[in-house]
């Protein structure tokens, strides 16, 4: 394909991603985008202008605030990988991804790109930005369909052994990492499978999760071993971990996994869940599927409480679960809403309704104790709060019931408990989350690391997997120092 | 994947599993529970730790077919393999010399009151352990029982076998008695709990219940296992599953306990047509 060489490549508009009809997959759970075929990919990749300071790697600081804003939170060299796939050089794209990014294939999907790499790229700012999330999954779903990913050399054994508590992106990218510097590294996880919120929380229609069984098919081709059904702190704690077990030491990657609720009246209602128990009945439990036994509540009217992702998922599911109707209720405006752009817009094309600047102040029950109805308040937008965004005020006298049979609740996730309660010398910050050193993952205590959304609250992917990374560098100097645990 | 050493029928419809989960039961303490999945499409469904051998590497489950997944649990066999076995889940119970301890089981309830007598006797508190079944075919565990307690009374509810009426007339008898007691143990099915509920408040005994409403990934994940206890919602799994008998709102447990009624009845009688009933051994 011969390009017009007059066109700038803002003025070329960027590859659309075929995507399967609105109405029909709104009903199905099969994966809502295509991908881009190889000749979209490099049109695409052909865009990029090669910049020699790529904001899109390293951001830009923003004049205003003079804060760096934008760019790839791992620093994948985006020029070079772009530039492969537009020579059609697709698996050697895919091994520079590879070179920062463990996880190219989840991250092209769930990243949000228009807040990271998209953001500050230059074509973007005259035009549309390029495509680098499409293009990372691309050349990552390219290089899996095509005989799949070669692990580069292992560094020999190092007599290390690693424990990772969690097997969510940190937990995998530490995983990873640690295991090709030549560590032992076995990792525990409390659910029957791996991959953290990206099994049991993110639909299949957004990531199918035949592509997180394949990453974690390669960490143990690495090696990494894997141990499901093991709760740490309950069956066995840090310190038995590291004293009696051999351990010489230990990555926390365990999530902001513990869901919030409303607190109003009604809230145990049968047909109220949290989103968590929603999204993994239907996720991890495959309750979609009927090959599987998990039952779940076929709604006809949900009502998701929330705006972010979580909240987006959820109402998605519900209506591929059969809905007829599914509401998000969402106490703020449309500006202030969370989740990414591109959901919104996927969830409103499926037909899941807006009620914005509403609160919902109790949940009523029929006389077999199943949610009937939800009793909210209209709410206008005063002054910003700490967060920076209007505070929603209640408009008095504004009550009204919506007809519901299903409530899910997505406000929400803190961190779980369960290890800080059983690793006394562990230091955890005011809202529970353990308290790290943002360059090194170190904790308070000797030998263990953390990472995630149990340091950070809940954020992302990308982030967690970032925190992962830097963790697994520190942990290998730690363990290749000389310094013993015992 | 964790081996069924043995597997016993013990009671029409009730098994008693041995299986191989080493590190679980080296750690398991009394009250604490498993979540278990059959097979690949299975639910999990809690189960409690009945006994363990930390020597041998075993835990014991006791459960009662009721519905699909105890079925599909009940009709493996033994040398088979249970898809996932994970635990100890659950807050330990809290066990300290309190002076005299009454345990009433109910039914398949023996089988969670057990672990927890035998903790309290150990501890050195009196006990005194009321079980109680409908009929003589369905007492279980009365060997254990018997050992796990200092004074053993037995009921059922058509007289078949010890003392004829409800383990609550048996514990009202055992209070009017005299006897000073200090803790009551209420485990089993939801209306007897409570009926013992009613009956301690009154004399001001204090009382402990296991409350068993539906769990998913039992680590305080899901919120699935909520129940409400003076007032707060908690999560079964992790703060319980043991709370106090007398602030706990029986309604809501059995309302949320019914929550997939129609889809179980279902499920059920599926499984009943394709897997007719093995001969027990
Ligand atoms: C529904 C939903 C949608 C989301 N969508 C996006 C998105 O589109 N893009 C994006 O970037 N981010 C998204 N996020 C956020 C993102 O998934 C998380 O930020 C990320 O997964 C955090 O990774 P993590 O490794 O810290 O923890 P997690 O992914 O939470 O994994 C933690 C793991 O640790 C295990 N664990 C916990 N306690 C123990 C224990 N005691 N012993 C053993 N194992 C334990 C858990 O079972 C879990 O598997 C979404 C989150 C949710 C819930
Ligand atoms: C912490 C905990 C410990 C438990 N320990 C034991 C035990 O040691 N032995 C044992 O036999 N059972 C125990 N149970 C109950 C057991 O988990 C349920 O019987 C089981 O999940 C039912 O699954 P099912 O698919 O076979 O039946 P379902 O099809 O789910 O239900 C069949 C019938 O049983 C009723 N039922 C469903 N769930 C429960 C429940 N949680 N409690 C009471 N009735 C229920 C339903 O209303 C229905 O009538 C425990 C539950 C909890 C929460
Ligand atoms: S990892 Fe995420 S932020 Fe980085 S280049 Fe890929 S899509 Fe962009
Ligand atoms: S900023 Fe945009 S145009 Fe420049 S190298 Fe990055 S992707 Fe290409
Ligand atoms: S079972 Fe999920 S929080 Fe208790």
């Amino acid at each position: 394909m011969a390009e017009t060489p007059a066109k700038k490549p803002w003025e070329i508009p960027r590859q659309k991603m075929p995507e399967q009809d609105p109405k029909e997959r709104a009903r199905n759970f099969r994966e809502v985008p295509y991908g881009y075929s190889p000749e979209q990919a490099v049109a695409e990749a052909k865009r990029c202008m090669q910049c020699k300071n790529p904001p899109c790697v390293g951001g830009r600081k923003n004049k205003k605030t003079g804060e760096r804003e934008g760019g790839c939170p791992v620093e994948i060299d985006i020029p070079a990988f772009v530039s492969l796939i537009a020579k059609g050089e697709f698996i050697a794209a895919a091994r520079k991804i590879r070179e920062k990014n463990c996880l190219p294939a989840v991250c092209g999907r769930v990243c949000p790109q228009e807040e990271q790499c998209e953001k500050t790229c230059t074509v973007g700012a005259r035009g549309e930005p390029i495509a680098i999330g499409r293009l990372e999954r691309f050349a990552a779903d390219y290089e899996r369909a095509n005989g799949g990913v070669s692990p580069p050399p292992k560094a020999p054994p190092t007599g290390k052994k690693v424990a990772v508590i969690g097997s969510g992106p940190a937990g995998l990218t530490v995983a990873g990492d640690l295991a090709m510097l030549g560590h032992e590294v076995m990792v525990f996880e409390a659910l029957h499978c791996g991959g953290g919120v990206l099994v049991y929380g993110i639909p299949e229609f957004r990531l199918p999760k035949e592509i997180v069984r394949r990453e974690i098919e390669y960490l143990e081709s690495l090696g990494v071993k894997f141990e499901y059904d093991a709760v740490i702190g309950k069956r066995e704690t840090i310190d038995e971990l590291m004293k009696e077990e051999g351990f010489d030491a230990v990555f926390v990657g365990t999530g902001a996994g513990a869901p919030s609720f409303l607190g109003i009246p009604g809230e145990n209602l049968n047909g109220v869940y949290s989103a968590n128990e929603y999204l993994t009945r239907s996720n991890l439990m495959k309750a979609y599927d009927q090959l599987y036994d998990t039952p779940i509540a076929r709604a006809q009217k949900a009502a998701v409480v929330g705006g972010g992702n979580v909240a987006m998922d959820a109402a998605r599911t519900a209506l591929r679960l059969g809905a007829e109707e599914v509401t998000i209720v969402y106490r703020r405006s449309r500006a202030e809403m969370p989740a990414r752009k591109e959901e919104i817009h996927h969830a409103e094309e499926e037909g899941v309704r807006f009620m914005l600047l509403t609160n919902p102040i109790r949940i009523l029950g029929d006389e077999k104790g199943w949610v009937k109805g939800m009793e909210c308040l209209r709410m206008e937008l005063g002054e910003p709060d700490e967060s920076g965004r209007r505070r929603p005020v209640p408009v008095k006298g504004s009550e009204f019931v919506i007809d519901v049979d299903a409530v899910i609740v997505a406000i929400g996730n803190t961190p779980n408990p369960l290890i800080p309660q059983t690793t006394p010398d562990l230091e955890v910050g005011r809202h529970g989350t353990i308290i790290a050193d943002p360059e090194t993952g170190a904790t308070s205590k000797k030998g263990v690391y953390a990472g995630g959304d149990i340091v950070t609250g809940a954020a992302t992917v990308i982030l967690a997997m970032g925190a992962g990374r830097k963790a697994a560098r520190a942990m290998h100097k730690y363990l290749t120092g000389g310094m013993r645990n015992r | 994947m964790a081996r069924i050493v043995a597997k016993r029928i013990i009671a029409p419809n009730t098994v008693r599993m041995d299986i191989a989960a080493p590190k679980i039961a080296r750690k398991r303490k009394a009250g604490q529970f498993v979540i278990l999945r059959a097979a690949e499409e299975s639910e999990r469904i809690p189960l409690t730790i009945a006994m363990s051998d930390p020597v041998t590497g075993t835990i014991t489950v006791i459960f009662q077919m009721v519905g699909h997944s105890t079925m599909e649990l009940g009709r493996l066999p033994e040398g088979g393999e249970v898809r996932d076995v994970v635990g100890p889940l659950g807050k330990p119970t809290h066990i300290e010399k309190f002076g005299t301890v009454v345990s009433v089981g109910g039914g398949i309830g023996t089988a969670v009151a057990l672990p927890i007598a035998a903790a309290m006797k150990q501890a050195g508190n009196r006990v005194i352990g009321i079980v109680g079944a409908r009929t003589k075919d369905l007492l279980i565990l009365q060997d254990e029982m018997k050992a796990a307690c200092d004074e053993m009374l037995v009921s059922t509810d058509d007289g078949s076998f010890g003392i004829h009426g409800f383990v609550t007339q048996v514990l009202e008898k055992t209070i009017a008695r005299g006897d000073k007691i200090d803790l009551a143990l209420a485990i089993g099915p939801v209306p007897m709990m409570r009926a013992v509920c009613d009956l301690t408040k009154r004399h001001g005994i204090r009382t402990i219940v296991s409350l068993n409403p539906i769990m998913i990934d039992g680590t305080g994940m899901c919120g699935g296992c909520r129940v409400s206890v003076g007032g707060k919602t908690k999560f079964c799994c992790v703060d319980g599953p043991e709370f106090d008998g007398h602030e706990v709102d029986w309604d809501l447990l059995v309302n949320r306990q019914r929550m997939y009624m129609d889809a179980e009845r279902k499920a059920k009688e599926t499984f009943r047509i394709a897997h007719p009933e093995p001969k027990s051994d």
